[in-house]
């Protein structure tokens, strides 16, 4: 055993209301540059729907994720090594930038110096790559917005599979959702393995996975690997980039931009406590509707002496070790059992869960129009569909996402009858196998959700790790110059990397 | 002047070249690595990139290695393994017509590509263009050459050549009197290629440095990267 720990987060998508304030937020720190005009670490779809880039959960196009072997074992869907060197030169599972869109911007100043007109002046759309005219907009990062275009074209969303899709075309029939979406930072990352360069790596400490921008040198392969599509080339740095978690926040202690910002308050960040030597084992399993319940095996119980021992075995922080007890995460994946891996089918384990929308079943049991189990509504009856829940979260295994819906029911149940009624009635958590307090517990966190109390992130102790005298002002994160004003083109061409600072050169 | 000019470039422009060639490398790789890709234009335009590159790259590889094996091997070698001048010569001219037909339909597409297609444009440094070019130029000279060489089956030129090549790299002053009197498409072949590898640094070229062929060796897949120098516990 060999243990690990990860800052890892659940998005609970029934408070989800879709403002994209997440995305803007990532956006503006970190993608507002040349290069990565399309890119969206942060993005937010509306389900169903085929997402961003366009059909990217479509793994017979894409190839990402990694596929098992007759023998038992995996590899990436891309090939085995030699397969990925010998696409090198031109990759053919790679999107263009028309899957994504063609980033552009408007003329705006033509609002301010247009002459004197018989109609309004207009701002029209410019290409950011070429600076051309663009007559159409064809895409966006969000283009389903609210559901969006025509149903045949949304309907192609993969997770209708195994859904008679054709009546949630009809207007009375019809549901949405939204689904945020960031980089998984996998326990079993696919870019990291296709990576050629090995410039793509997990961090031991936090399991924050990054790419090394000196060491990249875009041969593009983690961007096909990748089942999310949330690895982005920089078609100007020619550098790949992805979400990094927001690492200098993290080490800090402070929660991701996307997580400080969501007005929803549907974030939460925790560590997790989980056995490495385990995870390709718990990657490779045959079923691959087993493989959300063989991610949960390898995740420790942060309570049990012997993880602890262990993990301070391992050099995990005493810190981390108390944070893990207070994790929101292991609560709502392992104690509640009300959070799921988004497509564990991938193989890659993702750190990302997902507790399912509600709000829908509620509404529709309210008007009458739904079947009742006792006091509580059926939750197999649902608007939205429970198998396209389970096809979007545990590969298909309708169950878990059943008792995680029914589980949600519970508290709002509980909590109105001790609210309203005044009375505590224990027998509405039992009957979801959970105990009164535990309905309590998981009202605070989930519909109080209380700062502290979504975000429960330790500290690096980076001045442990490494003398912190020589990065003291200096440069974090930035192109050119690094942090001092002007241009000095390099001779070798392109961007320069960061300059770091002699502390005498910021006094 | 004529010895002059060629004493100049075929006897210290090599060592100008190479010189800027690996320093520049090494110091472009130490301070610079940001800078340092394959420069892929892949993701904004897909169209003639799939035939052109492959075409481009595999055609080039063996262009490059058969100079490599061709120039830089000793001669003694060839003869203790019986390969005759002759024979040698008749494997460059099919081998690297072969592989040069490849390349120059590859870098034909890459061409009209980068030059025409307003995306590729756009996005094209000035480097990007001229070293294409460059290229280009140097792959037409070099099929040129086959015309050359069809006058010497016997592999008596190529024989100039592999001793210059070997001459330069074991510091024989007297190297550049070997090419004194080959065929000046020849002439220009060498200095095209000497100055590619002048301006190597300082284009996309960098990549072939990195040609990651340490990946097949890689144990397992993932990678893990650890900064942590605490005792246990702390």
């Amino acid at each position: 055993m060999k243990i690990r720990a990860q800052i890892a987060m659940v998005l609970n998508l029934d408070k989800c209301i879709g403002c994209h304030t997440c995305s803007i937020t990532c956006k503006n720190v970190w993608t507002s540059r040349e290069g990565v005009e399309y890119a969206w670490f942060n993005n937010v779809e509306t389900k169903p729907g085929i997402g961003y880039p366009k059909d990217w959960e479509n793994q017979k196009k894409w190839n990402g994720g990694w596929k098992r072997k007759a023998d038992g074992s995996i590899e990436p869907k891309i090939g085995a090594k030699w397969r990925v060197l010998a696409k090198i030169f031109a990759n053919p599972d790679l999107p263009e930038i028309d899957d994504y869109y063609e980033p552009f911007t408007f003329d705006y100043e033509h609002l301010q110096k247009a002459p004197e007109l018989e109609a309004f002046p207009t701002a029209r759309p410019r290409s950011l790559i070429t600076g051309e005219r663009m007559e159409k907009i064809e895409g966006g990062p969000n283009w389903e917005e609210i559901l969006g275009g025509e149903f045949s074209k949304r309907s192609k969303d993969y997770n209708f599979e195994g859904v008679q899709k054709e009546m949630y075309g009809q207007f009375e029939n019809t549901f949405m959702m939204y689904l945020p979406r960031l980089c998984e930072h996998c326990l079993n990352p696919a870019c990291s393995a296709s990576c050629p360069s090995g410039a793509i790596y997990k961090r031991e400490e936090d399991g924050v996975v990054l790419i090394d921008q000196d060491k990249c040198r875009g041969w593009r392969m983690c961007v096909s690997a990748c089942p999310y599509k949330k690895i982005y080339y920089n078609w100007s740095t020619g550098k790949s980039e992805k979400c990094i978690l927001c690492y200098p926040r993290l080490e800090a202690g402070m929660p991701t931009v996307c997580s400080e910002t969501c007005v929803g308050r549907i974030r939460y960040l925790g560590v997790i406590l989980y056995d490495a030597d385990r995870i390709e084992a718990a990657a490779s399993v045959k079923d691959e509707g087993k493989l959300y319940q063989s991610q949960l095996e390898i995740f420790l119980d942060p309570n049990d002496e012997a993880v602890i021992a262990q993990a301070r075995a391992d050099g995990v922080p005493d810190a981390w070790l108390e944070a893990a007890k207070k994790s929101p995460v292991w609560k709502m994946a392992m104690d509640w059992k009300i959070a799921f891996p988004l497509h564990p089918e991938y193989r890659t384990l993702p750190m990302v869960w997902y507790v399912p929308p509600l709000s829908p079943i509620q509404a529709a049991a309210e008007a009458g129009k739904m079947g009742m189990d006792g006091a509580m509504p059926d939750v197999r009856s649902l608007r939205i569909p429970l198998k396209y829940l389970a096809n979007l979260l545990t590969a298909g295994d309708e169950a878990p996402v059943a008792l995680g819906l029914e589980r949600l029911l519970a508290m709002r149940a509980y909590m109105r009858a001790k609210s309203i009624d005044g009375m505590i009635d224990a027998s509405l958590a039992e009957r979801v196998g959970m105990t009164a307090e535990q309905i309590e517990d998981m009202y605070k966190i989930m519909a109080i959700a209380n700062y502290e109390d979504r975000f429960v992130i330790p500290t690096t102790h980076r001045e442990w790790a490494e003398d912190a005298y020589d990065l003291r002002g200096s440069c974090g994160f930035s192109f050119g110059n690094g942090c001092s004003e002007g241009e000095t083109p390099s001779l070798f061409g392109g961007n320069k990397s960061p300059k770091i600072f002699k502390p005498e050169e910021v006094a | 002047m004529a010895d002059y000019a060629n004493h100049l470039l075929f006897g210290w422009y090599p060592y100008l070249c190479l010189t800027v060639f690996l320093l520049g490398s090494a110091i472009r790789f130490d301070r610079e690595q940001y800078s340092w890709r394959s420069g892929s234009s892949q993701l904004l335009r897909r169209k003639q990139l799939m035939w052109g590159s492959n075409l481009f790259h595999v055609g080039i590889l063996i262009i490059f290695l058969g100079h490599c094996v061709g120039l830089l091997t000793p001669i003694a070698i060839f003869d203790a393994l019986g390969v005759s001048h002759s024979f040698k010569q008749m494997l460059a001219i099919v081998v690297g017509g072969t592989a040069g037909l490849m390349c120059l339909v590859g870098i034909v597409l890459l061409t009209q590509r980068r030059l025409t297609d307003p995306r590729i444009r756009a996005t094209s440094s000035f480097s990007d263009i001229a070293i294409l070019l460059m290229l280009f130029a140097q792959l037409l000279l070099g099929l040129s050459t086959i015309f050359v060489s069809l006058g010497h089956l016997d592999g008596h030129e190529m024989v100039k050549f592999m001793n210059w090549a070997q001459g330069v790299l074991t510091l024989q002053t007297d190297a550049w009197l070997n090419v004194v009197d080959v065929s000046p498409i020849f002439k220009l072949h060498l200095v095209l290629g000497m100055t590619i590898f002048l301006v190597f640094p300082f284009t996309r070229l960098v990549h072939v440095w990195s040609a990651p062929v340490w990946y097949l060796g890689r144990q397992g897949y993932q990678v893990v990267r650890s900064r942590k120098t605490l005792p246990a516990g702390e």
